[in-house]
């Protein structure tokens, strides 16, 4: 096994995502496949070899700080599943 | 004959002479998808006043080019302001969004008329536009069958007439696959050509916005409308975009055409290596050089591409946390819970593997042997294309090992889903661009994709082979029954 159930819930829980049990075993099946499949990788030796990250030459985009309009308040909010006033509003937090 | 059957450049030459008006057109496609789209479900949202969406500044006569009243159909995944933008998941399902992204601006701004949002697999994560929240689409060609994915709706749509032309978007061959699938044309440009502003990030480093046509010519024209660059999108290349169809010359003597070995491989359907062989034969003797060449890592895409991107989608996706937009579960008993119950509700079960195979290699312990290892294997896979176009101006394959497989085949297994992408997976990763051309049909009557492949920011010689192509054969003008 590349994967344990054990493991899919702590990944579950990096992810928040919640997993009924009969997800996290069907979940623990597919990823153990795939990770199986990606072992492959392993029998390039890629000791000397640079990570690319992007394949086209990219340099950091900087810009004047300018004042300039922002999004006006009941459009950020309009799509809010939930909101008060000029905020979004969410469940207690502790 | 029927004017949704025209494309974009007959269309504008009809209008031009004053035999038919923007109207007509609208309402010869609005009549013919009242006929199919119940049996095809190309679209999510059709609008109903199309011809709102038009930029008002776009009516001044002397100015129309050649894009100016063509309606046009667009991937629900790129945003269009007032108008709802699902990317085919209940995730977004009552999303609209305040501002329209780069690409839908710029056709605005060239006079087209938006028809509608198209069908697509959910956030663009599926080979077969099956994972979609909305239900699947079906290829025109046959009902039984998927038209590919993830941009399924935007091809189904071209190829069953519903619109004159698409735009899609391509991770890992979204634009190609169901371009093949459907028998109509589909690019994916250089990954930095087309802004990426508005368009719902799947695989940052992977994504690209790109035409899906009836003809080359099309292809070259939808082109010029979206490209350039974006102050707005720092991907986007401070390359300036060339008139592509300067590209559409019919000429390739002398062009170097390679062949790369590893692309025919066991397994494949024996009438699409037919059909792609045929093609080179015919390019052959138009005067272009056939070369045979090694790619010697593109076993080893596929792998690579669901550890990059899979990765990337699990970070781009946090955002989805049912607290600005979108879905949210109701009842939760504090703010962790109402996270992880609405994750799990809001999304289908391909994005949540994805979204956990991502966290997974990217999570301590396992970065370095699964994402950094990744990383390394993609400039393997550069290598192996920079090598090749040192002898090569393009280079030709087929787009998908096989013709369109059957609904329900392989949904409910993922690794063949993922393995259905073989051929496609690589332009992605070296961020080159890939055109897919109709250059065939299979037994049963389902279309074959002829892919070529060029250098970065060399659009034009793919365009170039792609219409010299075209003129030769007349698998293009081949449509559906129904």
């Amino acid at each position: 096994m590349k994967i344990t159930k054990q493991e899919v819930e702590h990944v579950s829980l990096l992810a928040r995502l919640h997993l009924s049990d009969q997800d996290k075993e069907l979940m623990t099946s597919h990823l153990d496949a795939i990770l199986t499949y990606m072992d492959k990788l392993n029998e390039l030796d890629t000791k000397d070899v640079e990570p690319t990250s992007h394949v086209i030459e990219v340099e950091n985009v900087v810009r004047e700080d300018q004042v300039r309009d922002s999004i006006p308040v009941e459009d950020a909010l309009a799509n809010a599943p939930d909101k008060e006033n000029d905020f979004f509003k969410v469940p207690r937090i502790l | 004959m029927n004017l949704y059957e025209l494309t974009i450049h007959e269309a504008s030459d009809e209008m031009r002479r004053g035999r038919i008006t923007s109207g007509d057109l609208m309402e010869s496609l609005k009549q013919r998808i009242s006929e199919v789209e119940e049996r095809v479900h190309a679209y999510v949202t059709i609008l109903d006043r199309p011809e709102e969406t038009k930029s008002p500044s776009s009516d001044r006569q002397e100015e129309q080019g050649p894009l100016s009243g063509i309606p046009v159909a667009v991937k629900d995944n790129m945003t269009t302001r007032g108008i709802r933008t699902t990317c085919s998941s209940k995730m977004l399902s009552n999303f609209i969004p305040h501002y329209d992204a780069t690409v839908v601006d710029r056709l605005r701004q060239n006079g087209v008329v938006i028809l509608g949002k198209t069908n697509m697999d959910e956030f663009a994560m599926g080979s077969s536009t099956e994972t979609s929240y909305m239900g699947a689409t079906r290829n025109p060609w046959n009902l039984e069958r998927i038209p590919g994915g993830s941009s399924g709706g935007s091809a189904a749509a071209v190829a069953a007439d519903e619109c004159i032309a698409a735009l899609g978007s391509d991770t890992g061959g979204s634009i190609r696959q169901p371009a093949a699938h459907c028998g109509v044309v589909g690019m994916k440009p250089t990954y930095g050509r087309v802004s990426r502003y508005g368009l719902v990030a799947f695989a940052s480093s992977l994504d690209q916005i790109g035409p899906i046509t009836k003809d080359v010519t099309d292809c070259a024209l939808l082109l010029n409308a979206i490209s350039g660059h974006d102050p707005r999108d720092s991907t986007s290349v401070k390359v300036p975009a060339p008139d592509f169809t300067s590209a559409l010359t019919g000429e390739v003597r002398g062009l170097t055409i390679g062949v790369p070995a590893e692309y025919f491989v066991e397994g494949m359907q024996p009438e699409v290596e037919d059909a792609v062989r045929t093609a080179l034969s015919l390019l052959e003797e138009r005067g272009a050089v056939i070369k045979e060449v090694s790619l010697p890592h593109t076993g080893y895409a596929i792998a690579t591409y669901y550890i990059l991107a899979t990765a990337e989608a699990s970070s781009n996706l946090a955002r989805y946390d049912g607290v600005k937009y979108g879905y949210r579960t109701e009842n939760a008993s504090d703010l962790m819970d109402m996270y992880m119950q609405t994750r799990a509700q809001g999304f289908g079960p391909e994005v949540k593997r994805r979204i956990m195979l991502g966290t997974y290699v990217l999570s301590a312990g396992y970065y370095d042997a699964y994402y950094r290892k990744a990383q390394q294997v993609r400039t393997l896979i550069k290598n192996d294309f920079d090598q090749a176009f040192q002898t090569c101006d393009v280079l030709i394959t087929p787009t998908s090992p096989t013709t369109a497989f059957r609904i329900g085949e392989k949904i409910n297994d993922p690794l063949q889903m993922y393995l259905s992408d073989i051929f496609t997976i690589s332009v992605n990763l070296a961020g080159i661009p890939g055109i897919s051309v109709p250059c065939g049909f299979d037994n049963s009557g389902l279309p074959i994709g002829l892919q070529i492949m060029g250098r970065h920011f060399n659009e034009k010689a793919i365009l170039r082979s792609a219409y010299a192509y075209e003129q030769q054969t007349d698998w293009h003008r081949k449509r559906p029954v129904l």
